[in-house]
Parts: structure tokens; sequence; C-alpha cells
């Protein structure tokens, strides 16, 4: 039996998050994949920005800091420069991280620095009560999208494997193992990685698209969900309205403080 | 590091001023009339053991900057007008978090994109209340090159030493002049570190302030584990929703300013003692004050210059010392009056207070000072 308590500020608990949301199940994730690293906690710094995803590190034992809405990349870009030798976890929402903070993002993925985003992504604007984000899919409800989603939405992981992200997966929280795994790799991946963790939100995404329960939301990313090695197989037709999960992108690619500090000459005073 | 005399840009100076101070991180966007000092820095930090990076946005920079104060690092960013404006919610987070960090603004005229390349002093109220809700606030006003230097390495200090952020209020005449100046050797200028813990890390409250209203804030990586947020906190740095602490926590961000005055607030007094008249001006307009007040003494009339360098917190006591002595003060500032509405607060009905303005990106001259001087 895992024992997670070492890692939580238990007098931080209980958390915000509803009963069913995803998130806990990521928090469990992350934790593990910290522990199987053997990260000391002291030397692990973990970065948010502002939704109910980014309240995550307040309830975790490491350097945590809970930034703006968006910026928590940018945080992290320069905690790591000032820093190189603190592991560097950043995570979010799915419109923390692709609408407000797109930019940073897009930015991050191609400047390759050694640190691990973890994006989750539960397709609404949880904590101001079920807005639509980038990521709500097209024709689903939300609290301003009354007639169904007009926008199309962002496929997050194809996203940042454009901008040049050298470690792209995607878990859900009903393949929680697999997702914690999935973490695990993104660590020992040197430069950025980047995971997509797929989690329910019946409260507010649930509600108007009647999946108001935490095993109505599993069972759709069950359904939806598909193994990457699947994935490959399947047609245009097959493949609608579902994605893969998995590792789906890894290059090797020097991180931008190795190449940086050799351009620059950098020396260490 | 350089030292001794040199001939220099006004931008250049601040980018030494910091290295002087032990800056060893910025994090930037491109933007006129402030680049210089990106563009030095990116070539010194390296070779001082620090590091530089060119952010995707102003709100990223000022972002990494924090980021980077945060595990340790003295760090600096450096824009102008609209990118100050991008900055301002993330200089409120240094504020509440009490990160220290040195922000430049290197004044050009506005509104919007404005002028890029034309001077001004309009920002002045901006670096006062730009980031919403109540905060505090340090800013810095050099006017020579000499002063972009010292002043920086100043604003490096006054922010280590209170946690919060400072903001250098230069402008672009002072940021492109060129002047020389005198860099001394390591050591001569004092250099403030932040204090560290020395509790066990089992006994730390990062936001308790048990000596004076300035919280000892660990390092991240140092072996003090805690959390910092944005949102209103207890002494343990975790969030609260009492409105009570939310006012304890703020009233003591404040008085850790306030209470402070005679160590944060420098003014340069020129020929004041028998003053009949004190021009009050910072930046590029206290450079042609001055030349106002030698030709006003020449001619007779007492004239004095109040130079602010620090111009938040507002120098209300360097000013309302000359109530009763000084008759009129005529303040000059390349904005629609920024400066003259503080100064009548603080003289309160005291002194007669005239203005001269300019919104033309052009410098206010000596000889239009004069004018105002004549028609007292």
């Amino acid at each position: 039996m895992f024992d997670y308590s070492s890692y939580l500020r238990k007098g931080k608990l209980p958390h915000i998050w509803c009963p069913g949301c995803g998130h806990g199940i990521i928090m469990k994730g992350l934790i593990r994949a910290i522990d199987a690293m053997g990260w000391s906690k002291d030397e692990t710094a973990i970065a948010s920005g502002i939704g109910c995803a980014s309240r995550l590190p307040g309830y975790v034992d490491f350097n945590t800091v809970h930034t703006t809405h968006g910026r928590s990349i940018a945080f992290a870009t320069g905690i790591k420069l000032a820093n190189p030798k603190l592991n560097v976890v950043v995570l979010g929402g799915d419109g923390d991280m692709t609408a407000i903070g797109g930019n940073h993002l897009i930015h991050a993925c191609r400047r390759n620095i050694d640190m691990t985003l973890i994006i989750m992504n539960n397709n609404i604007y949880g904590m101001t009560g079920g807005q639509y984000s980038p990521t709500t899919p097209n024709g689903m409800g939300a609290t301003t999208a009354p007639y169904g989603m007009i926008e199309n939405n962002f496929d997050v992981a194809e996203l940042v494997a454009g901008a040049g992200a050298t470690f792209v997966a995607r878990g859900t929280t009903y393949h929680a193992m697999q997702m914690t795994d999935i973490i695990k790799q993104a660590f020992k991946h040197k430069g950025f990685s980047v995971v997509e963790v797929i989690a329910g939100c019946p409260t507010n995404f649930g509600r108007k698209n009647k999946r108001a329960e935490g095993y109505s939301m599993l069972e759709w990313q069950r359904d939806t969900a598909v193994p990457l090695e699947r994935w490959q197989t399947m047609g245009a037709d097959e493949r609608a309205d579902k994605y893969p999960i998995g590792i789906l992108h890894k290059q090797e690619r020097e991180d931008y403080l190795t190449t940086y500090d050799r351009m620059a000459g950098f020396k260490a005073i | 590091m350089i030292s001794g005399k040199h001939f220099m840009q006004g931008n250049d100076a601040i980018s030494y001023g910091a290295l002087y101070a032990g800056c060893r991180f910025f994090g930037g966007y491109p933007i006129t009339p402030s680049t210089e000092i990106a563009e030095r820095l990116s070539i010194e930090l390296p070779k001082h053991g620090g590091r530089f990076i060119q952010m995707e946005d102003e709100i990223a920079a000022m972002a990494s900057i924090i980021g980077a104060s945060i595990a340790g690092v003295k760090s600096l960013t450096a824009t102008s007008g609209p990118g100050f404006s991008l900055k301002q919610e993330n200089i409120g987070f240094a504020c509440m978090a009490e990160v220290p960090c040195v922000v430049v603004n290197v004044q050009r005229a506005g509104p919007s994109t404005g002028l890029p390349t034309g001077v001004s002093q309009s920002d002045i109220m901006q670096a006062r209340w730009g980031t919403h809700g109540e905060h505090p606030c340090i800013a810095i006003t050099p006017a020579t090159v000499q002063e972009q230097f010292s002043e920086t390495v100043r604003a490096f200090n006054l922010s280590e030493k209170y946690r919060t952020p400072v903001i250098i209020l230069s402008d672009e005449i002072i940021g492109h002049m060129r002047e020389a100046i005198f860099i001394p050797e390591a050591g001569v200028l004092p250099v403030i570190d932040r204090c560290k813990p020395v509790c066990p890390p089992s006994d730390y409250k990062p936001f308790s302030a048990v000596d004076g209203d300035v919280p000892v804030l660990a390092n991240f990586g140092e072996g003090y584990r805690y959390h910092i947020t944005g949102l209103s906190h207890d002494v343990t740095g975790f969030p609260t929703n009492s409105g009570e602490v939310a006012q304890r926590e703020l009233l003591r961000m404040m008085r850790k300013i306030d209470a402070n005055y005679d160590d944060i607030v420098q003014v340069e007094e020129y020929l004041c003692d028998d003053a009949d008249i004190i021009i009050f001006a910072t930046g590029a307009v206290a450079r042609s004050a001055k030349d106002t007040v030698n030709v006003a003494r020449s001619e007779g009339i007492k004239v004095g210059l109040l130079k602010p360098l620090t111009i938040w917190p507002f120098p209300d006591k360097h000013i309302q010392k000359y109530i009763g002595r000084a008759k009129t003060m005529i303040v000059a500032e390349m904005n629609l009056g920024q400066l003259t509405g503080e100064v009548r607060r603080a003289t309160d009905g005291g002194i007669k207070i005239r203005s001269v303005c300019r919104i033309d990106a052009s410098p206010i001259t000596p000889t239009e000072i004069l004018k105002e001087v004549h028609c007292v």
C-alpha cells in the first residue's frame, strides 16, 4: 500500500475539489511519480496558475508557488534558470494553460527548458462555474455556451507537439496507473515534457452534458480514450470523437540550459 | 565587473548598476526606449554567473524575474510605457508574495503606443497605482547617468531589505543620454542581501515578521519548504478567507515601507535653505531646473530645487519642512500635473503651488521654468 502521507500537507486537507472531480487522482499520480523518481522534497518546486487544478500545490509538501492566471510556466522558467538543480513541475487547467496562458505554453515548448508541465484538462472553467474553455468539445454545453460550444477546440497534445515540445503524452484519470507511469516518463525526459491528463468535472462540465456523476465522467474517458497502438490502426471514421493516449511524441534535443551555458560561455561564480 | 571612469549611456549604467548590486537574472522583452538594458545584460550576465532570457511577452518577463527571485537570485526586468502596463498584475503578485525584484520603466510618451521615442514622465501614478488593490510601493527617479548606476544599486538594496518590488522610473532622456560616470570598485557601495531564516524548518513561518515588519523568506531549494500564493494568506503562507487576517497582513506590508520613510526616501535639496521659490522636479526635468536655479540666483532671485530620488513613498516630510519658509513651489513635470497634485496634497495650502507641464515629448527647458519664476 503506497503511503501518500509524507507528501501531503495534511493540515490543508480536505481539498476544495468537488466529489467526483478528477484532480485528486492526478495528485495521487503526481506524488507516486515523484516518489518513483526519488526526488527530494527540498529539491522539487511546483508552480501553478489559477483555477481548480492550480490549487493542487497547496496540498503537497514541496517548494510550491500558486502564481497568477496563466503565468505559471513563466514563473517556473525563472525558477529553473535561477536554480537548475531544482526539479521543476508546472501544472494547471485547460483554461489556465491553453487560453490565458497559451502564449507561454507554446514558447515553453519551443525553448525546451528541462521541466515538466501537467495540463489537467477537464474541458471547462470549473472554479468560475462552468464556462467554455478552449478544450470544450464542439457542440457541448457550458454556461456561456447555452446553444452548445460554437468554437472549435484545441487538441492540446497536437498543439504542444506542433510548438516543439520534445515529450508529449496524454493520459486520463480513468487510466490512472498508466497516467502515473506517463508522468514518470515525462520526469525522466531531459527537456520540456508535456502531459495532458483528461479529468472529469461532473459539477460544472457534467451537469451541462448529462454526466453529472463522477463515474459517468470516467465512463466517458473509458469510451473515448484509445491506446496509441490501436489508434494507429484506426481509420478516420473510427477516430471521430476519440483520442489517443500514451506517449505520443518523443524527441531527443539538447535542453535550453545546456545550450545556453555552452553558447553564452556561462561561468558559475 | 568594470570600474573607474567611463563615458556611458544611461541605460547601460542601469545594467552595470544591476550587476554591481548582485543581479544575476534578467527576463525581458524588447521595447523602446529601454532595450539597451536587455542588450547589455544579454552580453554581461553569463560572464558574471548569471543568465539572461528574452521572454515571449512583457507579462512573462515580469513572471520570470519573480520566479528567479523566489529561487534566490536577484532579478531585473526593464520596459517602457505599454510594457509597464502589461506587467502590472505580476507586480501586484510580487507585492503580495513579498518577492524582491527590480522593474525599470524608461518612461516614454503615452497613452497607448503614443510617441515611442519621445520622453515623458507620465507614469508617476501608474508606478504607484498601476496594479489593483492596496499595496506598498517604492519608486526611484534618477536624473543623471551616474544616478542611473547608483540608484539601481540602491533599488536592489531596498528591494532585498524590504522584500518588495522596487520600480526605477527613468525616462527616455536619461536612458539615452551619454555622460561620464565613475563606477566604484566592488565593496565600496553597500550591497544588501535578503535575510535568510535561521530557525529549524519545522518552526518556520514564512510570513511572520519577527523583527520589524519584514518577513524572512527562504529561497526555494534551501530546505525550508513553504507555499507562496497571490491569495490573501496568513503567516504560514497558506490562503485565508478571513478578512481580518487579510487586513492585518496587508497593513503590515504597508507599514514595512511607510514606517521606514527616513531610510527609503532620498531627496537632493539644492540651495533650498533661504529660497523664496522652490522648484520640485525629477529626472530629466530636474536637470533643467538646476540650471534655472543657477540663472535665477545670478539675477538675485532666491530659488532652490527639491529633486526627489525616491518618488514613492512621496517625499511629504521633505516638502513639508519648507511650509512657512518658501512662498512658492513650482512643480515642473512632463505630464499634466501628476506630481503637482501630490505636492498640493502634501502642502495642504501651506505653500502656493505653480505648475509647468508639457506632454509634447520635448524636454522642459531651463528658460521655460525661469519664465514661471519671473511670474511669481
